[in-house]
């Protein structure tokens, strides 16, 4: 299988990939791993006139400490996002997701900008940057700007960035001292993506009540899900098992999700209550040991 | 006329087992099917095309990757392993050995890329439980689900190397 013809340009700045994507309009696709879009152009669902490479973009790789912000660069791929010792070591539940994703060769090529521009209802970063309260850098054709994860993933496939813009970084706020991060996923047996999945930051105080809880869901709509009512649930509250499973019995509220032949809209709420439970666990369980 | 400037083909440089390339490329070109067609390296197999089965593992800097889901002109100014480079002056990489002792293929059609995927979580994790193995495999399929002996040549790899990092 072929893509259809296409021109390639490497991109050297991302200046010039704004400007490229500028003059080409419509026609033209920007390509970081490229391990959504090879393969819908191999299979003609995507038929780009341009790709615009930002892998040949210095300075859009790796990870750093910026203040009280991790921040990501776009190009970065899963594996170096999973090994990186400032992500292990401030947000765990990121390295959960990164090790998750589709498989080795797919960790080692996948970009984290990448799966955040493509907004795969199927995605896992998407998930695990709602609930950590990310924000994505976003360079247009002149200056930046930066939204917020919880105003970004609009629909299936639709994000808040403009056709001409690229992202550039992902900024993750570091959580406040007794925080703890987790992200649970159930996989589809067959293609690795999410089926339902789930993703918690949980701020313990000293005396082991709930200073703050984010909690978003993957799987149940066109994008992550925040579980508002798990969230409030928690709030003030002593982390105990009750009090957890309690919350998170309120995880799917709201959800709608959509029933597949490998899961019911009935079996995604339940598996949701499941996972948020857990992921609130693991979360919680880190909260105290750090 | 517009149009073949428009997908002009695109000039790379490559070093594939320690030999250096100078290419003309289409950009369409999967590097998969450059390394077939244009450098006759079939060691790299097309099995899905889909990016699943892993048959088209190859290092791509090092890394395991999927030829099939990776264009040619992304891998300018790369090095590339194949299966074909791992033995040096006529011996077998262990990981190639441990194949042959333990059984560890059956058609043969899933085998450079299993050993590619071997090779590169021998190269990050030296001494792999058999749990361990398997995680690093899944993204490589073996259609005659010769699984355990494929783990076993692994663990066979692994003991001969010495559970030492050996870099080739
Ligand atoms: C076998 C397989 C299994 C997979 N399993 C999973 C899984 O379990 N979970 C999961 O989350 N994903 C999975 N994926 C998808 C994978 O994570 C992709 O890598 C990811 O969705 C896209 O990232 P990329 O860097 O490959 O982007 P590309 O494919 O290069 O680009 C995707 C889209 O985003 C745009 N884009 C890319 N970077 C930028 C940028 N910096 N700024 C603006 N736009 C940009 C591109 O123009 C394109 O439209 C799987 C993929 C494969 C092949
Ligand atoms: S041929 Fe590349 S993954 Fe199957
Ligand atoms: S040995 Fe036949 S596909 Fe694996």
């Amino acid at each position: 299988m072929f893509p259809a013809s296409f021109g390639y340009v490497a991109a050297h700045s991302v200046e010039e990939a704004v400007q490229l994507l500028t003059k080409h309009g419509e026609d033209a696709k920007l390509l970081a791993g490229g391990h959504s879009l090879i393969p819908a152009m191999k299979l003609r669902l995507a038929s780009p006139r341009t790709l615009i490479d930002l892998a040949t973009v210095p300075g859009l790789r790796g990870v750093r400490m910026d203040g009280n912000t991790l921040a990501i660069g776009a190009l970065t791929v899963y594996a170096d996002v999973a090994s990186s010792e400032l992500v292990q070591k401030h947000l765990p539940g990121l390295v959960d997701a990164a090790s998750v994703i589709g498989d080795v060769q797919v960790r080692n090529r996948g970009t984290i900008g990448g799966s955040i521009a493509h907004a795969d209802p199927g995605a896992d970063f998407p998930v695990i940057l709602t609930a950590l309260n990310a924000s994505f850098v976003l360079q247009p054709r002149s200056g930046s700007r930066t939204v917020a994860a919880d105003d970004f993933f609009i629909d299936f496939y639709t994000t808040a960035m403009a056709a001409n813009e690229v992202l550039t970084e992902i900024r993750v706020p570091l959580p406040m001292a007794g925080s703890g991060t987790a992200y649970v996923k159930l996989p589809h047996p067959a293609s690795g993506y999410v089926v339902v999945s789930a993703g918690a930051l949980i701020t313990r105080q000293p005396s082991g009540s709930c200073a703050l809880a984010r909690v978003a869901l993957g799987g149940l709509g066109s994008g992550p899900v925040r579980a508002v009512a798990t969230e409030t649930e928690l709030q003030g509250k002593p982390l105990t098992p009750e009090v957890i499973a309690a919350a998170a019995a309120r995880a799917a509220e709201e959800t709608d999700p959509e029933g597949d032949t490998y899961a019911s809209a009935e079996y995604k709420r339940h598996v949701a209550i499941v996972y948020t439970r857990r992921a609130i666990e693991a979360a919680v369980q880190r909260a105290s040991a750090s | 006329m517009a149009a073949e400037i428009e997908f002009a083909a695109v000039p790379i440089k490559v070093t594939v087992n320690g030999v250096k390339h100078e290419a003309v490329v289409e950009p369409r070109t999967l590097l998969v099917y450059f390394l077939r067609e244009h450098l006759n390296l079939t060691g790299a197999h097309v099995g899905c095309d889909t990016s699943q089965c892993g048959a088209c593992t190859i290092q791509l800097n090092g890394r395991a990757v999927k030829s099939c889901t990776i264009l040619a002109v992304q891998a300018n100014e790369a090095e590339i392993t194949t299966v074909e480079g791992l033995a040096r002056e006529g011996v077998l990489h262990p990981v190639q050995e441990g194949f042959r002792e333990k059984h560890g293929l059956q058609c043969g059609y899933c085998t450079p890329g299993m050993i590619m995927t071997a090779v590169s979580l021998l190269e990050t994790n030296p001494n792999p439980t058999e749990e361990e193995i398997r995680h690093g495999l899944e993204g490589n399929l073996c259609r005659c689900t010769g699984y355990i002996n494929i783990v076993e040549s692994i663990r066979w790899a692994a003991e001969k190397m010495g559970g030492k990092n050996v870099s080739r």
